[in-house]
């Protein structure tokens, strides 16, 4: 018998050694390189650093939790930060729902790989130049977007947290509309027309059928769109005018006090923690 | 806002008191640590981190250019990356992988003390004899006699402003500290902890009761003036800027107005015609003297001697100090700028212009000013809240 | 499904608002790369093509694209080899840990970027000795296993293990049996995978911006070292508008090899 069949036997007869083989080097990486690095990051902010050159010095202190938790600025801003990531949230999922139902279940069938196309496209242009197109959009006397609505007799809102939730509502779109779609699309036509033939109107059938069915799929998108809105901190420079989030607190302690960046990122990271074993009973986490 | 001082500080205080006066701080003396020389002419990469405008490679403005020149000459490549304050470039240089860094005041002895340069032999820079003397051997980049590095020139934050929207031309910093301002909404502010100073220095001629001597000596109670002023300011400020180019686009567009601001910002703006104009206004300004330096890992010390040569060799420091809009640290360079009066409008050889312009530093507990009856507000501090100030 | 004309107009309308929305602003930046004016105020006052051909011979342009190919093509490799290991394992057997395993791979596109970023960076600059072209290709794989490993996983569910079992019944070894029956049927989403985790990473920059070395410019970076440029912001233009036209096609091609046949 050669070397390859007694392998092979081996194998098959010892599962976890099969698991083993198959998971030792990604969760090698992950888990060492990944969840390693994370560790380290957050054991820094048990730290102190030097005053004079602010470099990371090994001496145990609290005092960075106890600025965080104590200075009503970093209060004020994870209340603002968690405040737009729902609010972007809430809004791509008022625009994505009708979309991807319009495509899984009103657009011809050969016209869906075209309008899905359509719909990810934007993925592929950079996001930096979206974002500057946006600044463009709206900037307070000159944009495109003051051009537009000023014979309303309205203008731009200008740089700030309005301009930053349009922006990042507009960054998220896609990633809202794929997963809603694709939960839409699994649906089977029985349960639809189940329910119409019991006597529901339309409108009853998505309120009382399909939502239900394709919520994990909407909660899906909606890790996407929160956890990306949460740290961001790149449109907010663009967009925001002199608002801030919590990324650009991170951003901005990361080059000179590590111990106190590491200690403000972990609330967005405790956040998503938290949003993720709340929502890993509706079965999001296989819909994404 | 506490400040606590505790035991541990106490000590930092103590400690960074002596390294300031001046103590041998590793055993070593004087130029050991530097390279000995003699510069070869081994081929090399460098990686330099530079105040934009201070290492021109043609990506601005193709007939800006006085990198691939020195490519060509010495056969070493250079790479150049600018940064927007001082606090990104110590960050830049403490992670590592440049070789030569611009540095300014408030950037340099932090750089020294966490041990991220190496000493430089200045008898391997043939240029440097010509370097104005009221730039040699300053305490911002000599310590104990030992040199790190070679002055590039120096310059005010100038006031800014957009000369068709700001009329009549001011000459104070009040149109971006009063609640009353007219340009309430299109202000700019830069956006570094180490502006405090700026709001200090406008407090040295608004509240002279509060007794600042030095913009970088703040004890508490000062401290707390200044933070106040910048919470009143806030409301006044479109955006705090960081990235000189955002700037530009931001005026041309027409959502900032006015601001604090580097001379060659407004030269890049008046590029094509006079839109901006730039000032020191009555109350003084802080500034910055900024010195080459060179890292204490560099793979490519021939290359990198042979860059702190040239930037700062007469023609070179000319062009940089005039496309810039400072004054030069090379004496010779006032003869070769393209205007005959540079020199002169850049007060580069005069005492007087200099008296009220607060070069960058850091601050520390002990008192930059000498007073030794109060503790003043470390640079860490300033950090912390400057943090809380923009997030609240 | 029988929709009242009401509901149909809404879902039109819908749909109609929700693609302009996403395209008016892509247009914009389609219009500003012939915009004479530099500084893109709204309504351009002239047009030309002079920043298309700059863009064409811009060294820096180049070699950020070459860069970013070459950084998400290897991030792609590593993420596909590794990415389906890891579906194979959580979706096919059930073992102690598994959810926490499972939980693992979610929580890097789950937690914010820059958390990633400075973490990463942090063990880079310390351990690793400094930010190098490889630490930029660590930092992307992270990610993009993500989404192979979700694509992949998907699949493996879908598909269940009645093939596999039927094939190997029928004699066929474990090798045989992934050659000819598995990989083709998972093909499908290696390749969706493949596509998303090589536009992900050809598009990042907030982990990039912390994992790239000095001389290190991935398209991304350069777009943002020169985004406000008042001399190349023109060519970011012309490099945005120039990656939306050519990135149809790729999408077009995936949505097609990924639609189940019912």
């Amino acid at each position: 018998m050669s070397l390859i069949e007694s392998t092979q036997r081996y194998f098959h007869a010892h599962v976890r050694a099969r698991i083993a083989v198959l998971l030792s080097a990604p969760v090698a990486w992950l888990g060492v390189l990944y969840i390693g690095s994370l560790a380290a990051l957050f054991i820094t902010s048990i730290w102190k650093i030097d005053t004079f050159t602010s470099k990371v010095v090994r001496e145990f202190t609290l005092s960075n939790f106890i600025d965080v938790l104590t200075d009503k600025a970093y209060f004020n801003v994870t209340v603002r930060t968690v405040g737009v990531a729902i609010a972007v949230t809430i809004i791509c999922a008022i625009i994505a729902i009708p979309m991807a139902f319009f495509i899984a279940r009103v657009a011809k069938p050969q016209s869906r790989p075209v309008l899905i196309a359509l719909v990810i496209t934007p993925l592929w242009a950079s996001y930096l130049v979206k974002i500057y197109a946006w600044r463009t959009m709206m900037a307070p006397d000159s944009g495109f977007l003051n051009w537009l609505i000023s014979p309303l007799g309205l203008s731009s809102p200008g740089f700030g947290m309005v301009a930053v939730i349009i922006g990042l509502s507009y960054l998220w779109l896609p990633y809202m509309v794929l997963p809603i779609y694709a939960g839409m699309e699994k649906l089977p036509d029985s349960i639809i027309d189940a329910s119409a033939d019991l006597g529901a109107k339309p409108g009853r059938t998505f309120l009382k059928v399909i939502l239900p069915l394709t919520w994990p799929a909407i909660i899906a998108g909606s890790l996407f769109t929160f956890s990306l809105s949460l740290g961001d901190y790149i449109t907010v420079q663009i967009l925001g005018g002199t608002f801030q989030m919590l990324g650009n607190v991170v951003y901005q302690n990361f080059a000179l006090n590590l111990p106190f960046a590491a200690a403000v990122a972990l609330i967005p990271v405790i956040v998503m923690i938290i949003y993720l074993a709340s929502v890993r009973k509706t079965g999001a986490l296989d819909n994404l | 806002m506490k400040i606590s001082l505790s035991r541990k500080s106490a000590i930092a205080i103590a400690a960074g008191a002596l390294l300031l006066s001046g103590c041998s701080s590793s055993g070593d003396d004087s130029t050991s640590g530097a390279y000995a020389g003699p510069v070869g002419d081994t081929p090399g990469t460098i990686n330099v981190l530079a105040w934009p405008g201070y290492a021109e490679d043609g990506s601005t403005d193709p007939a800006v250019d006085w990198v691939t020149p020195f490519e060509t000459e010495t056969g070493c490549t250079v790479n150049v990356k600018t940064y927007g304050t001082s606090d990104e470039a110590v960050q830049l240089m403490q992670s590592g992988g440049y070789d030569v860094v611009s540095a300014s005041g408030d950037a340099s002895l932090r750089l020294i003390f966490g041990e991220d340069l190496q000493p430089v032999n200045l008898d391997l820079i043939p240029n440097y004899v010509d370097v104005f003397d009221n730039l040699k051997d300053r305490p911002w980049n000599t310590i104990e006699g030992v040199n790190y590095g070679v002055p590039h020139g120096r310059g005010a934050n100038v006031l800014q402003y957009t000369i068709s929207k700001v009329k009549p031309a001011p000459d104070s910093w009040s149109v971006v500290w009063e609640p009353n301002s007219p340009l309430k909404g299109k202000i700019t502010a830069y956006d570094s902890a180490i502006y405090i100073a700026d709001a200090a220095v406008y407090l040295m001629s608004t509240k002279p009761e509060l007794g600042i001597t030095d913009p970088y000596a703040l004890d508490s109670t000062q401290f707390e003036a200044a933070m106040e002023l910048l919470k009143q300011q806030k409301p006044l400020v479109a955006e705090y800027w960081g990235d000189y180019t955002k700037y530009v686009a931001a005026v041309q567009a027409g959502s900032i107005v006015a601001g604090t601001s580097w001379q060659v910002i407004a030269n890049v703006l008046n590029g094509e015609k006079a839109t901006v104009g730039a000032v020191k206004p009555k109350e003084g300004a802080t500034g910055w003297s900024d010195t080459w330096m060179i890292s204490k890992n560099t793979e490519s010390i021939d290359c990198a001697y042979k860059w702190l040569n040239w930037i700062v060799s007469p023609a070179t420091n000319a062009q940089a100090a005039e496309y810039f809009g400072e004054a030069p640290a090379n004496s010779k360079a006032c003869a070769l700028t393209a205007s005959k009066t540079h020199c002169e409008s850049y007060h580069a050889d005069e005492t007087e212009y200099w008296s009220d312009v607060y070069y960058w530093k850091t601050p520390t507990e002990a008192c930059l000013d000498g007073r030794t009856d109060v503790k003043c507000i470390p640079y860490a501090e300033w950090v912390k809240a400057w943090s809380s100030f923009r997030n609240s | 499904m029988n929709l009242s004309r009401t509901a149909k107009v809404v879902l039109w309308g819908f749909m109609g608002f929700g693609l302009s929305f996403i395209y008016v602003p892509l247009m914009l930046v389609v219009i500003n790369s012939f915009n004479k004016n530099k500084s893109f105020n709204w309504p351009p006052t002239g047009f030309t093509t002079m920043w298309w051909s700059k863009a064409a011979s811009n060294p820096g342009v180049k070699d950020a694209i070459i860069l970013s190919v070459l950084t998400a093509t290897l991030a792609t490799i590593i993420a596909l080899i590794l990415g389906s290991l890891a579906a194979a394992a959580i979706a096919r057997y059930n073992f102690f840990g598994r959810d926490v395993i499972s939980l693992m791979f979610v929580l890097p596109i789950a937690l914010p970027g820059i958390v990633t970023g400075i973490a990463l960076n942090n063990v880079f600059t310390n351990f690793f000795g400094g930010l190098t072209f490889f630490t930029i290709i660590i930092g992307h794989a992270t990610f993009c296993v993500v989404v192979v490993f979700n694509n992949v996983a998907a699949r493996y569910r879908r598909m269940g293990s009645s093939f596999e079992e039927a094939s190997m019944d029928l004699g066929a070894d474990r090798f045989t049996t992934f050659r000819l029956v598995t990989f083709p049927m998972i093909r499908n989403a290696l390749v969706a995978g493949a596509l998303l985790s090589f536009g992900l990473s050809f598009d990042e920059i907030i982990v990039t911006t912390f994992t790239a070395g000095a001389g290190q410019t991935t398209l991304p970076i350069w777009i943002f070292q020169n985004l406000f440029r008042p001399n190349q912001a023109p060519i970011v233009n012309v490099v945005a508008a120039a990656l939306i036209m050519v990135s149809i096609v790729p999408i077009y091609l995936s949505q097609r090899l990924t639609q189940e046949r019912k």
